[in-house]
């Protein structure tokens, strides 16, 4: 028991979801129950009355260290739907600014009885130091959702990418994913990959250039392509990532509109994969650089029910969590 | 009076039959039935094709309005609930297989609310065992049992759509 906790931060001793900080390592029953649950909450969305009274009288802390505006507001719709009280907490320019270090944060918000904390960092592996505290001080009471941190992991959005699929697709076993653009500094690649694996999906490629591809793609089972013609061919899914504008500067890569030549989704590429193939993007989206205006508004982009969605499973991560 | 469990559980299709019976002079045009997962649902369909309701079947699955979630926390298999009418204004009819404690029928009752203010909410269910924990009672009911506590009456449904009673045994309330 104690191993498994050390080797899965995130499940308590019963193997039940404690903290959610990655897609790594999380069990297939547990995903199929997010995903599941996940479907429950959308009908919600459709009521008269938008919400369910599961988390009266909690209290979630948006702990964002870093600026994000969909995640932030999508997470904080998903808990006030769950009819939680929430709590934005603009950290990036308060207490930290005047010195306080990330754990003294954390104490005095324990000390306001929390009991959520939705973490937003720059730096990898922050919300596992958190829930580490936590358990340290005997309030493992209080749960852990991590809503990205650094280029490790953003495991709602892999969820919600994994919903997307699910609910489109049906079956993982015999889809060709493809996930496009800048890998190496994707937490979102990196928590799709975890969670396509675990779901048994068929085949799953990476496609990029040299320089924005990370060295595990090959253990882990990833057919890699530089080739964008070549690596969209019968794809059923295609996951475009973000091209983040500061990369230009690190000579990683020549200009935007070289980029876009080569690996920009055209409606001629994306001819090339299976006639019903969709289109996904975890958002914002720069047109006309990682994506055609075309494409991202045409019939196979599911790009905005992916937003839809992601207030679903938000809700059902909560939801679960909050009942552990 | 309740009846002591009985060696041979009876026909649930023919106290559904008998359940058809009692709600039938009571049904107006627009009147709207709702089942309970799982059980309960099955019983309002059958109770739609028995009484010819026009109207399509709604489900709900109350997991998210429940009392004990923080004892218990989220159930592991929750399924959408499903309204497909306009609650605002509607005579409904919440059907449910067995009722117990009363608080499955609460957490309903408030869900239902959510999708908008129905002009009544009746309860039918096919077995009352007793033991209520809410000021809440059935309007129509066609058993009423004792059970020894920690016995489940189980209601199961055959591939042919067939109802029947099984026993079982459970922990929980």
């Amino acid at each position: 028991m104690l191993t498994q906790s050390r080797l899965n931060p995130q499940l308590d001793a019963e193997g039940k979801l404690q903290h959610l900080l990655s897609t790594e390592g999380l069990p297939l029953p547990v995903i199929t129950q997010i995903l599941d649950t996940a479907e429950s909450f959308l009908e919600v969305s459709d009521r008269d009355v938008k919400k369910v009274p599961l988390l009266r009288g909690k209290s979630v802390f948006n702990l964002f260290f870093e600026n994000s505006t969909r995640t932030r507001t999508t997470f904080e719709i998903a808990a006030k739907r769950l009819s939680a009280d929430v709590i934005n907490l603009d950290v990036s320019r308060s207490s930290t600014a005047k010195g306080e270090t990330l754990l003294d944060t954390i104490d005095n918000l324990c000390s306001m009885h929390a009991d959520m904390f939705v973490v937003r960092h720059a730096t990898s592996g922050a919300p596992f130091l958190i829930a580490e505290h936590l358990k340290r001080i005997g309030r493992d009471d209080i749960h852990v959702v991590n809503a990205g941190d650094g280029r490790h992991a953003h495991p709602t959005q892999g969820l919600l990418d994994m919903y997307t699929i699910r609910h489109y697709k049906k079956d993982f076993s015999n889809l060709t994913v493809a996930i496009v653009g800048d890998i190496l500094h994707s937490r979102v690649a990196r928590s799709d990959l975890h969670a396509l694996r675990t779901l048994g999906c068929g085949e799953i490629r990476a496609i990029a250039p040299k320089t924005l591809l990370p060295g595990y793609l090959e253990n882990l089972g990833v057919k890699v392509f530089h080739d964008m013609n070549e690596g969209l061919k019968d794809c059923d899914v295609v996951i475009m990532l973000r091209l983040q504008n500061e990369r230009m500067n690190g000579a990683l890569l020549p200009s935007a509109g070289e980029y876009f030549k080569r690996y920009g989704l055209t409606p001629e590429k994306l001819a090339l994969a299976k006639p019903d193939a969709i289109v996904m993007h975890p958002g914002p989206m720069n047109r006309g650089v990682e994506i055609d205006s075309s494409v991202a508004d045409g019939p196979q982009a599911v790009i905005l029910n992916q937003v839809t969605f992601g207030i679903a499973v938000r809700m059902a991560v909560m939801g679960i969590l909050a009942g552990n | 009076m309740p009846e002591a469990i009985p060696t041979q559980l009876p026909d649930a299709e023919l106290q559904l039959a008998s359940l058809a019976e009692q709600l039938r002079p009571h049904l107006t045009p627009d009147t709207a039935l709702v089942g309970i997962y799982s059980g309960g649902a099955w019983v309002a369909e059958r109770l739609k094709q028995l009484l010819d309701i026009r109207e399509e079947v709604g489900q709900i699955d109350v997991s998210f309005y429940r009392d004990d979630f923080a004892e218990k926390g989220l159930h592991p298999q929750v399924r959408p609930s499903h309204i497909p009418f306009e609650v605002e204004g509607r005579p409904l009819i919440l059907v449910d297989d067995v009722l117990y404690t009363g608080r499955t029928t609460r957490a309903a009752i408030n869900e239902l609310f959510d999708y908008g203010r129905p002009a009544r909410v009746e309860l039918a269910v096919l077995a009352d065992r007793g033991e209520r924990e809410l000021p809440i009672e059935p309007g129509y009911c066609v058993w009423e049992v004792d059970l020894e506590e920690g016995e489940e009456l189980i209601l199961g449904r055959e591939e042919s759509g067939r109802l029947f009673w099984k026993m079982g045994r459970n922990d929980r309330g």
